[in-house]
């Protein structure tokens, strides 16, 4: 109870904001809606009118809620209106750049780390590679893949959420693989140990918690880098359409149901990594 | 229990030996004109204040430092080769345990890149630790354990593969004065029941006189050897022969030694 407390009060602050924004913000479609028809109505009047719209500036957060309700249990999860659905191609699309981003990112940054010239040609390379906004490079990649002969949008979704995702590993991998001190690469020496060996016995596991603790950050970057994937006009399946279906067609329901489902996804996303990393941690002896 | 053919055939023989060192201050004089014989069995302490080259020195035996200039032999063969050989056990000034590993993992290290079978490294993992008495220890991790013991499970580490030097860069210098006097002791007793012979780096007079058989003295700029003491006491050294007589007139030596090194600073 002490720890979700704090939680608890941030949450009811939000909401609160949340509403006195939502009343703000819908009530000069109700004022338009009167002054048309010749009344006048009284500030009693126009908050009820703010809270059920059907296509408000800003939803409340009950209307939120239970259009995600709707979208998540309304229908069977194969419907194309179900958020499970398009929430599952996200997923899928996560996972699969996510994969791919920790491949290149550990392999580049055992690269670098192996050889003085990677270091100096490929890092500065990667740093660059981050500096392009994701939003302009999406589409490119998308109309590249296609004129490749790929089809489909799961290859280069999964190369851009790939793109962001392999940055974070790459740095954090560097780091853990350069951890060990010169005194414990001395008793490897003492041993004659290979570098194979230095490598699997000491510079490997000396980097897990810097690999742990990049793959939270990796993870809702591949998330971000999917939805983003999924933006760019013609995809019709993932939350990143349904975004764009709902602020294209002026549903704010469906593109506020899509956000929230996008953060519930982050957040199992995160939460899943972080019981992975626990349980690493307590294989290699760390004090819970 | 060891071989006595090679009891007069030193184990480890320095003549000449030089070590400059590149830095970007210009060249640095580390070791000059180091000459040292030490013979199987012999317990040798290098003592000198810091920047005497005794570590550097140490560090040259196990091939972890290359001489510019000199001959240095252990067991006969170069460094490389004796190293390649498993010349020698190497403790460091940390115990620099592998906090992933348990302590019997951390000793096993070495026998798994010497390949040992699975078998003889259980059995040896077993026996080292009983002979630095962490018996029942080894499921533990590192930070389960306090300094001491870590720095034993250390030493256990550089006993498992059996070789015949142990040398130690200045490993209780972390430790309190209570706690080192016990593990001195318990150097000792290993030594004994060994018979390795041991390098042992310190700036501890005390700690000096107390282990070895033989005092090296060393001094800075350029490092080098100022006196080497030949230890008139016992095999058998209880603690309290540090009251004696003949353990204070070598400190007085040993003192004497340091302190002529620095005169001509």
């Amino acid at each position: 109870m002490s720890r979700a407390l704090p939680v608890l009060t941030v949450l009811a602050g939000i909401v609160a904001i949340w509403y006195a924004a939502a009343v703000w913000m819908n009530a000069k479609w109700v004022y338009d809606q009167a002054e048309r028809a010749g009344q006048q109505v009284t500030w009693a009047e126009v908050i009820p009118q703010t809270m059920n719209q059907t296509r408000p500036l800003l939803p409340p957060s009950h209307q939120v809620g239970a259009e995600l309700w709707k979208g998540l249990f309304g229908q069977a999860v194969t419907s194309k209106r179900s958020l499970v659905y398009h929430g599952y191609v996200t997923f899928k699309g996560t996972m699969t750049g996510f994969g791919l981003g920790i491949i290149v990112g550990v392999l580049l940054a055992m690269a670098i780390v192996r050889f003085r010239v990677m270091d100096q040609s490929v890092m500065p390379w990667a740093i660059i590679s981050q500096t392009i906004p994701i939003v302009a490079l999406a589409p490119m990649i998308i109309t590249l893949s296609s004129q490749l002969g790929i089809s489909g949008r799961d290859v280069p979704k999964a190369i851009i959420a790939a793109y962001l995702s392999f940055f974070p590993v790459l740095v954090s991998m560097v780091k853990g693989l350069r951890a060990p001190d010169q005194m414990q690469l001395d008793l490897l020496k003492t041993y004659s140990a290979s570098q194979t060996e230095t490598f699997l016995k000491l510079r490997l596991p000396a980097s897990m918690p810097y690999f742990f603790a990049s793959l939270k950050v990796a993870v809702a970057a591949s998330l971000v880098g999917t939805i983003v994937g999924e933006l760019p006009t013609g995809a019709i399946e993932g939350l990143g359409a349904r975004m764009l279906i709902g602020s294209q067609f002026g549903e704010p329901l469906i593109m506020w149901a899509a956000l929230f489902a996008a953060a519930i996804l982050a957040g199992l996303l995160i939460v899943t990594v972080g019981l992975v990393e626990r349980l690493a941690r307590r294989r290699m002896g760390v004090p819970a | 229990m060891k071989d006595t053919k090679s009891l007069d055939q030193p184990v480890i023989e320095a003549k000449g030996l030089n070590l400059v060192f590149q830095t970007s201050d210009g060249p640095v004089q580390a070791l000059k004109d180091v000459n040292l014989t030490i013979g199987k069995g012999d317990f040798v302490s290098f003592i000198g204040p810091s920047g005497c080259g005794k570590t550097t020195f140490l560090r040259c035996i196990a091939a972890l430092e290359h001489p510019t200039s000199g001959t240095l032999t252990v067991n006969g063969m170069t460094p490389d080769e004796a190293r390649q050989k498993r010349a020698y056990g190497y403790v460091f000034q940390a115990a620099g345990l592998y906090p992933w590993r348990t302590i019997a993992g951390n000793i096993r290290l070495p026998l798994e890149i010497m390949g040992f079978p699975k078998a003889e490294q259980e059995e040896r993992t077993e026996r080292v630790l009983e002979l630095v008495e962490l018996k029942g220890f080894g499921k533990k991790f590192p930070w389960q354990l306090s300094g001491g013991m870590q720095q034993r499970a250390s030493i256990a580490r550089a006993l498992a593969f059996d070789a015949d030097i142990l040398l130690m860069d200045e490993p209780f210098g972390a430790l309190d004065e209570i706690v080192r006097d016990r593990l001195n002791e318990e150097v000792l007793k290993l030594w004994a029941r060994t018979g390795k012979t041991i390098g042992f780096v310190t700036h501890s007079i005390p700690e000096a006189v107390y282990l070895s058989t033989k005092i090296v003295v060393m001094s800075p700029r350029p490092g080098r050897i100022t006196d080497v003491i030949d230890s008139p006491l016992p095999k058998e050294r209880p603690l309290d022969i540090r009251d004696s007589r003949e353990f204070i007139e070598i400190a007085h030596r040993v003192r004497e030694g340091l302190r002529a090194g620095h005169q001509d600073d």
